[in-house]
């Protein structure tokens, strides 16, 4: 089985449109949303969903009011300062370590289990979907990626599909680490500016050192040609596969307003068909 | 005065907001980039940076000499960073948050702390701004250590820009606590609205005044303008799609040296935050 999963580095890149229209364009697979934290990729797929699952993940402190005596020492202990003058925690600011809950001497401190999210099975008109909704200021969103990551590949087991889709996070931190790890390539969408050259390479090296093999397609790669050869030249450098180039077009704007990926939009546009180029390298190099 | 710029969702422009800004306003500000995943403000501002720091977070060391293998710590411990395997304690440092619990828990005082390099903070400055940021260090996990080190190397009295990480966890929130004002940015389509209710979610948990700001206003479709009004969300600014704007910011180049009548516009918008932070 094969896992592609899509990132960016760079937030805005295109990441999702391009998973909708991968989603479109392939067989056999089982579609996964990684970007647990602002989860796009369901309204363009319209799941229906079949299962719904709470996540649990992490604790949080609650003081007793009752009990507590007001000594002190877990706002001594507590290193995110997360419990004020009054012996109330923060329920945003405090980590989940336990360490007022384990240290108060009279045992007035709860350490409850936090559902900090759901996720789901669902139907798309594209196959099966896993996919998640973090709750809003949440952590532990490492967590709940790698949790959507295995139950999608156990859907695919079960059903005997062969690829996963995985949009993947922005950034190169804790999400992005759990997204792609083990997968069998990262297609790193970049675009030719300036930020985006800086994005591309922090993240081409964050898949270097988890030893994922690295793609590249640049998108809006007309809005500074110069930029994108910039781009692929180091990306190339690096050892990153080149996928090919994607124009800007508003068409992708307006297919994301009908809720619909590009090739059910506009199937016949040129952007379609640079996008279903970039789609048979990435599936030739996956062999899929 | 501290303004924070987030979004939600990634690619709206928060870094255009936040850098156009700070250049407007020019002498006296600071500019904070919070991005640490990602940091892209300097290669707009271009500072000429003075400082650079490795920021370390603290993390166990068992002395083996003193250590009877009684396996508090590993008790104690919320995230499996330490463990007691046989005649071993073994530390896991990707892991560890950091609390202290381990240390203070161990009966023999035999678990200290060494520093773990999670990314470096860098200041410099730009035609009178003062610029910091943070770079977390590929392969790091944990951002929000290193966007908590970068807020506190500000001056509190200074009139502070954040440019804020995409999303709403973790680091998200980092950037935006304790904020006077968090202007969201903004793209009109169903991935902009969809991050945009979230990232409000976040900011009215935190309790902090918000406005809008609308990027490429004349793509996508109405629905988060109807959204701004139902809500009461003030839209402060439009920025419209503009090919010269996006091959400009291609190239590095803030919208208000390419096209000076920009910084009249963040001016006043900085006029309307101030007023709206009055008024809360």
């Amino acid at each position: 089985m094969k896992e592609l999963v899509i990132i960016s580095g760079k937030g805005g890149t295109g990441k999702t449109s391009l998973v909708a229209a991968f989603a479109a364009l392939s067989r056999n697979k089982v579609l996964c949303d990684g970007d647990v934290d602002a989860a796009d990729l369901h309204l363009i797929m319209d799941p229906a969903v079949k299962e719904e699952h709470d996540f649990t993940g992490g604790h949080t402190a609650v003081i007793n009011e009752e009990q507590c005596t007001q000594c002190g020492l877990c706002r001594e202990l507590c290193r995110w300062d997360a419990i004020s003058e009054d012996f109330v925690v923060d329920s945003i600011e405090c980590e989940g370590c336990g360490v007022c809950y384990y240290f108060c001497p009279e045992g007035a401190i709860d350490f409850p289990e936090n559902t900090c999210g759901q996720w789901f099975i669902s139907a798309t008109r594209f196959g099966p979907m896993v996919h998640a909704r973090l709750g809003i200021a949440e952590e532990n969103s490492g967590k709940l990626v790698t949790l959507v990551r295995q139950e999608a590949k156990k859907l695919a087991e079960t059903e005997g599909l062969d690829l996963i889709i995985t949009d993947g996070p922005p950034g190169v931190g804790c999400p992005v680490i759990a997204s792609i790890g083990g997968a069998s390539a990262v297609l790193v969408v970049a675009e030719p500016t300036v930020s985006g050259k800086h994005d591309m390479e922090r993240v081409v090296q964050l898949a270097s050192h988890f030893r994922v093999p690295a793609l590249l397609c640049v998108n809006k790669f007309d809005l500074n040609p110069t930029a994108t050869e910039a781009i692929e030249a180091l990306a190339k450098a690096k050892g990153v596969h080149l996928m090919g180039r994607i124009p800007f077009d508003p068409l992708f704007t307006k297919a994301m307003v009908q809720g619909k990926s590009i090739i059910e939009f506009d199937g016949n546009s040129h952007s379609a068909n640079r996008v279903r180029d970039v789609w048979s390298q990435v599936s030739e190099f996956l062999g899929v | 005065m501290i303004i924070s710029v987030a979004s939600g969702k990634g690619g709206t422009g928060k870094t255009t907001v936040a850098t156009n800004l700070a250049a407007s306003l020019g002498e006296g500000v600071q500019l904070l980039d919070c991005d640490v995943e990602q940091p892209n403000a300097h290669l707009f501002l271009a500072p000429e940076m003075e400082d650079s720091d490795i920021v370390t977070v603290p993390v166990p060391v068992v002395d083996e000499e003193k250590c009877t293998l009684c396996g508090k710590c590993a008790e104690i411990c919320q995230f499996k960073a330490i463990v007691v395997i046989g005649e071993t304690v073994l530390t896991f440092h990707e892991l560890c948050h950091s609390c202290g619990g381990c240390v203070k828990v161990c009966p023999e005082n035999a678990i200290g702390e060494t520093g773990r390099e999670i990314g470096i903070v860098e200041k410099g400055h730009y035609n009178g701004i003062e610029f910091i940021h943070g770079s977390l260090r590929v392969g790091e996990a944990m951002s929000p250590p290193l966007i908590r080190k970068v807020r506190s190397l500000g001056a509190p009295d200074k009139l502070t820009i954040i440019d804020a990480p995409p999303g709403t966890s973790c680091p998200v929130i980092a950037a935006m606590k304790g904020a006077d004002f968090v202007l969201l940015v903004t793209e009109p389509t169903p991935f902009g609205l969809y991050d945009l209710k979230l990232a409000v979610g976040a900011v009215k948990i935190l309790d902090i005044p918000h406005g809008l700001v609308i990027n490429r206003s004349d793509i996508g479709d109405d629905r988060v303008r109807r959204y701004a009004q139902e809500e009461g969300i003030p839209v402060l600014m439009e920025i419209p799609f503009d090919r010269k704007i996006a091959e400009s910011y291609s190239r590095g180049e803030l919208l208000v040296e390419v096209m000076p009548e920009w910084k009249d516009r963040f001016v006043s918008l900085y006029g309307q935050i101030s007023e709206s932070v009055r008024g809360s």
